[in-house]
């Protein structure tokens, strides 16, 4: 480009290229090193972690993998990604039926009431989970479903306003021309439903079922709040629980954290384009 | 948002519901259609039954309930409560110990800073080009993705006496012998660090999604007119992006209030790391004061509301749609 005359622009250009590798080098180092270590640490045995020899020494053998049927059997971690298997599939199957059935009647009917319905759902984003849990815990006890699975299950579903703004915007995509060349044929709101809106929402669908998903495996706060029981472990209430039983033993308690990060990464390497796309959409709604 | 179009769709409705209701034969003429009117009218209701039910019982009631439980002296479990008016308010705000859980959130908004600062580089960095884009594009933004328990035990191990960061430092001949964990000025910090280390991601995706929006021509006109990156930046990239930056600052204002996972899980609240959702939950769960859990609770939703209302007018949403 402009490397004609005079050095300098080229090396400061060289400079400046520099310093963007070598922070952008700075920056993978720090995001990987805690987790490497974590990693090193799982393959090590007791003893070498008795030894002190620090945190960076690596394992002696790579193909120890004492720890993790330690922790996967001590700690329940069958169990625990059974529930959340349950739980992601109820929470995340209900929020896309309720987020399209949403979207579709507010974007597809004009009756009494819509620019309340609309505006009860707008105003309620504003509210964040965290502060009415309280009151919220009250109401999920009262329905019985405390130390159930399906008080996560509801409230999952009950609380995701976002998604009904993703589906709305798609629901808004779709032209009315193709609702009403349905009706001219008979069919009534429920199979326009069914059979055109839902099916032409799969970009949306797969953008919620992806946010849902991750928000739900790794969500800690309502499962630890609402399901104390020991057998109602999800993934994280169950690594938490390795606090106690595994208390210094950092190799078991390393093992556990890797046993978790796992599906995420192969999940994240296979999906990556749509993740990134998810998030962006989740978030700026 | 959902504010157009209210014509078009009435008359099909109209239409769609009358194959479903067979109208007896001449008798009846007139019931029928007053059937149809009924169940047309029913149709969207039908289908915001359920979300609405929800909402209801998992948003609005709870809003609701949390505000008469603030005025009482409920203790969670008793048939028994008493209005005791502004009580809780009153103790909120002047037990000096219930109230210092917002200067913790202090830690957590400076390191908010920080990592919009950081995302906003990494995002422009990144939208250039650059070799291994995806590579980096993908380390900078996993630690989002991962558990929360995971990041706390990792991160316990990093600060762990003898543990990665004691270690990486001994690496550069520092020997260290401190315990991260172990005041609350550094125990805060050492929190907060994390927070920057998992969240950092997400806001460099928005803001990468927000800049690529950005019309490449733009950059190549402002080339030519010899501008320099920061003059790109300052220029193109930082109006472009204004949206998403404001969208930014609000959720990092709201998240630093209510911070709890991280803290939770990692120190339990010990050493000066309680948080406000902390607090509210051991005094709602461990103490049964419901009461005044509730008025705490109160008090975060408005001042989250109102930090939301005060950036809305700062800075006006304009309606650009960037995604």
């Amino acid at each position: 480009m402009t490397t004609l005359t005079t050095p300098t622009p080229v090396t400061r250009r060289r400079v400046a290229r520099t310093l963007t590798y070598l922070s952008l080098v700075g920056a993978s180092i720090v995001v990987l090193l805690p987790l490497l270590v974590v990693l090193l640490t799982s393959l090590k045995t007791e003893r070498q972690m008795a030894d002190d020899s620090g945190a960076l020494t690596l394992p002696d053998s790579f193909l120890n993998f004492e720890n993790y049927a330690t922790a996967f059997r001590d700690g329940e971690m069958l169990v625990a990604f059974g529930n959340t298997a349950f739980i992601l599939f109820f929470a995340v199957s209900g929020t896309v039926l309720i987020g399209s059935m949403a979207a579709y009647a507010i974007d597809r009917f004009t009756f009494r009431f819509r620019k309340l319905v609309v505006a009860l759902f707008l105003v309620a984003t504003l509210v964040p989970g965290v502060t009415t849990q309280v009151a919220t815990f009250q109401i999920v006890d009262s329905f019985g479903m405390f130390d159930t699975l399906w008080a996560p299950i509801a409230l999952y579903m009950g609380t995701d306003i976002v998604s009904i703004y993703i589906f709305l915007q798609f629901v808004r995509s779709i032209p009315i021309s193709l609702d009403e060349s349905a009706r001219l044929d008979g069919a009534n709101a429920f199979t326009i439903y069914r059979k055109i809106i839902f099916p032409l929402l799969k970009p949306a669908i797969a953008t919620v079922v992806i946010v849902k998903g991750i928000t739900v495996y790794n969500d800690f706060y309502i499962p630890f709040l609402y399901m104390p029981s020991d057998d109602l472990g999800v993934i994280s209430t169950s690594l938490f629980r390795f606090k106690g039983p595994f208390g210094a033993h950092w190799e078991t308690i390393s093992a556990g954290a890797v046993l978790v990060i796992l599906p995420t990464l192969i999940v994240f390497l296979a999906l990556q384009r749509f993740i990134y796309n998810g998030f962006t959409r989740g978030a700026t709604k | 948002m959902p504010h157009t179009r209210t014509t078009a769709p009435s008359h099909a409705t109209e239409k769609a519901a009358r194959p479903s209701t067979a109208a007896p034969p001449p008798p009846t003429p007139r019931r029928a259609p007053r059937k149809v009117r009924l169940w047309r009218k029913l149709t969207p209701w039908l289908f915001l039954a359920a979300p609405l039910a929800l909402l209801i019982a998992f948003t609005y009631a709870p809003v609701a309930n949390m505000l008469a439980y603030s005025f009482t002296d409920w203790d969670g479990v008793s048939p028994e409560l008493k209005y005791t008016g502004a009580d809780n308010y009153i103790e909120i705000f002047t037990r000096p110990e219930l109230f210092q859980v917002f200067f913790v959130s202090g830690y957590y908004l400076a390191a908010s800073a920080v990592q919009i600062a950081a995302a906003l580089y990494f995002a422009t960095i990144l939208s250039f080009n650059v070799r291994f884009r995806n590579l980096f594009k993908g380390l900078l933004f996993f630690p989002y993705l991962i558990n929360g328990v995971a990041i706390g035990f990792v991160f316990l191990y990093f600060f762990q006496d003898g543990g990665t960061l004691d270690s990486v430092l001994a690496l550069f001949g520092h020997e260290s012998d401190r315990a991260w964990l172990g005041t609350s000025t550094s125990a805060n910090i050492s929190l907060a660090g994390v927070s920057v280390w998992r969240y950092m991601g997400l806001n460099f995706v928005l803001f990468l999604g927000a800049i690529q929006s950005i019309p490449g021509e733009l950059y190549e006109a402002a080339e030519l007119d010899g501008a320099n990156r920061w003059h790109q930046f300052r220029y193109i990239i930082a109006p472009g992006i204004r949206p998403v930056l404001s969208l930014s600052v609000i959720l990092s204002i709201s998240g630093s209030l209510s911070v709890f996972e991280i803290p939770y899980i990692m120190t339990g609240g010990a050493t000066g790391t309680e948080t406000f959702v902390i607090q509210t939950v051991k005094l709602a769960f461990q103490f049964n004061k419901t009461g005044l859990a509730s008025a705490a609770a109160v008090v975060l939703l408005l001042i989250i509301l109102a930090v939301t209302w005060l950036q809305r007018r700062l800075v006006p949403d304009d309606r650009v749609d960037l995604v």
